[in-house]
């Protein structure tokens, strides 16, 4: 399991102070899938660095499986498989000789771990004799997998896996991730799609260095308590401009198709329904649930976090 | 050629080797419009864009952007168009005046243009005092959204947008695209790819490659509707999903 204390991470650089984590704490049980949802520049990459050893936390401490991440960096770097955001295996090695070179270090064998890297490994072993430099996003973020995983780890740190990478290859590696959870590998990965936050046990939304929630996906979207509708027009940026000097409007922004209003409390529902078909002739207005987007938004515009 | 369309492509191809990188595409870009250019990775995308911005000449077919031939007056496209994506868009070192400056610059606006609307830009974004700061000091989401703003700052026909949004917090995305409307509403053609299927529900139009060609090419509403699905996720993976080839 994981855990983080109070850490936080200042950089320094000349005059200048970046405050990258701000008090973190966090609670990663044994065998879950846990998933850190933010932005560019929210902190992702600081937290995984400090979890992975390679990166000194300026407050706090954190434990993995009960190893402290400076005291005992040495024991962890055997239990932790770690990917960085970056691609970071030798370009100039082939996809075996990668991946022998990792299971070697840790006094390892390909053999020896292979059922855990099978279904993945397989996907890229016809071209097991291509040098790394040579592979496409795709193939190189599965060997990347395969190498963090060749020493059979109790923990898992995936730094953005996912980013950059289309649609059906995001799906894909989504379900590499569950295939291993059944290894009871506990895995941490950081994402700045929030539409990959329901594939988790239990998420974090983190902005700005703090984290804003964490709680299972079902768990964050069940604190919303606003109604959200969901309304259609022929002029969308139309109501975009006009209707956020709608008095009885709390918040409205872009939603794909739609978009999403959130109502004041106070708001009587149908009247502003029939106002706004008199304005607007035949707009669609339904119901809608909220997604974990809604409530990052609306987690953001609260705590009064500054976007900028 | 018609005045209405700002892209017009034919039988379009470029090919390595044995292998059609773009094989054979046909379509229309028309002028102010939205236009979502999505595919997988290594269905074809960057080939086709590094073609219609001028920057390799297609093996076969025809295509004309803004009005020009890209095989004879690929400098004059240049000139006519506006790029900008997440890996490149302005120089960290630089300050932001800096940045304006050079760009504008290389695009052959003059001095009082350049002035003018370098003022202009920066009350937009309430940007004055931090006029001199340097790039690499701006939040992404910020950097993003001025890097588009300088993109568009000659005036282009069209602008080509290659996943300008990756990584950009939810709130900021969201006014990177109000931006986007707003240079179309002026009259500029956007070409946008993004691996955010919400975004694509953004566009006028929006065209799927898979394996070099295009696939599928309509406003989103008709592509739900013909496909039967409920949203654009759904058609790209069920579109994106016959895919044989990836990017290797």
């Amino acid at each position: 399991m994981i855990r983080v204390e109070d850490v936080s991470k200042t950089y320094v650089v000349g005059k200048e102070r970046t405050q990258a984590l701000s008090q973190i704490h966090l609670e990663v049980q044994e065998g879950r899938l846990f998933g850190l949802i933010g932005p560019d520049g929210a902190g992702k990459t600081s937290l995984i660095r400090i979890l992975a050893t390679l990166l000194l936390p300026t407050q706090g401490q954190a434990y993995l499986n009960g190893f402290h991440t400076v005291k005992d960096f040495k024991e962890i770097r055997k239990i932790v498989g770690y990917m960085p955001g970056k691609f970071s295996l030798y370009m100039d090695l082939t996809i075996q000789e990668n991946l022998d070179f990792f299971a070697t270090i840790f006094d390892n064998t390909i053999e020896k771990n292979y059922h855990l890297i099978k279904d993945i490994y397989t996907q890229i072993e016809p071209f097991k004799n291509r040098r790394a430099g040579q592979l496409s996003g795709g193939m190189k973020q599965k060997l990347a997998l395969c190498c963090a995983l060749i020493h059979k780890p109790k923990i898992l740190l995936l730094d953005e896996p996912t980013t950059g990478v289309d649609a059906v290859s995001r799906v894909e590696f989504w379900n590499m991730l569950q295939q291993l959870k059944k290894e009871n590998i506990t895995i941490l990965v950081s994402t700045p799609y929030m539409d990959e936050a329901s594939l988790c046990d239990e998420i974090a939304l983190i902005q700005n260095g703090f984290i804003m929630d964490v709680n299972t996906p079902q768990g964050i979207i069940n604190t919303f308590n606003k109604k959200i509708k969901a309304i259609k027009y022929t002029d969308m940026l139309l109501l975009l401009n006009e209707l956020p000097l709608d008095p009885e409007i709390q918040d409205i922004y872009a939603f794909g198709e739609y978009h999403h209003v959130i109502l004041k409390n106070e708001t009587d529902e149908y009247n502003w329904h029939e106002k706004l078909k008199l304005k607007y002739p035949n707009i669609e207005i339904k119901e809608e649930k909220a997604s974990i987007e809604d409530c990052f938004i609306s987690l953001m515009k609260n705590q009064n976090i500054a976007v900028s | 050629m018609s005045s209405e369309y700002a892209i017009i492509t034919k039988d379009l191809a470029k090919k390595f080797g044995n292998f059609y990188a773009v094989d054979h595409i046909s379509f229309e870009v028309k002028k102010g419009e939205i236009f979502g250019f999505l595919g997988a990775n290594g269905a074809g995308k960057t080939t086709a864009i590094r073609m219609l911005c001028g920057l390799s000449l297609p093996t076969s077919g025809t295509a004309q952007v803004a009005g020009f031939d890209i095989y004879k007056e690929n400098e004059k496209i240049k000139r006519r168009i506006g790029y900008m994506s997440q890996k490149f868009s302005l120089y960290d070192d630089l300050s932001i005046q800096e940045n304006i400056r050079f760009y504008a610059g290389i695009y052959g606006m003059s001095n009082t243009y350049i002035k003018e609307n370098t003022t202009r830009l920066l009350e937009k974004f309430h940007l004055q005092k931090e006029a001199k700061k340097m790039v690499g000091e701006l939040p992404l989401g910020w950097k993003q959204k001025l890097a588009f703003s300088v993109a568009i700052f000659h005036n282009p026909s069209i602008v080509f947008l290659d996943e300008p949004t990756g990584g950009v917090d939810p709130i900021t995305r969201r006014e990177f695209w109000e931006l986007i409307y707003e240079a179309s509403s002026t009259g500029i053609t956007v070409f946008v790819t993004t691996h955010y299927m919400d975004e694509a529900e953004y566009c006028n139009r929006v065209s799927i490659m898979v394996d070099g060609k295009i696939d599928a090419l309509d406003t989103p509403t008709l592509l739900k509707k013909n496909m039967e699905v409920e949203d654009m996720n759904s058609v790209f993976l069920k579109l994106a999903r016959k895919a044989t080839r990836s990017d290797n």
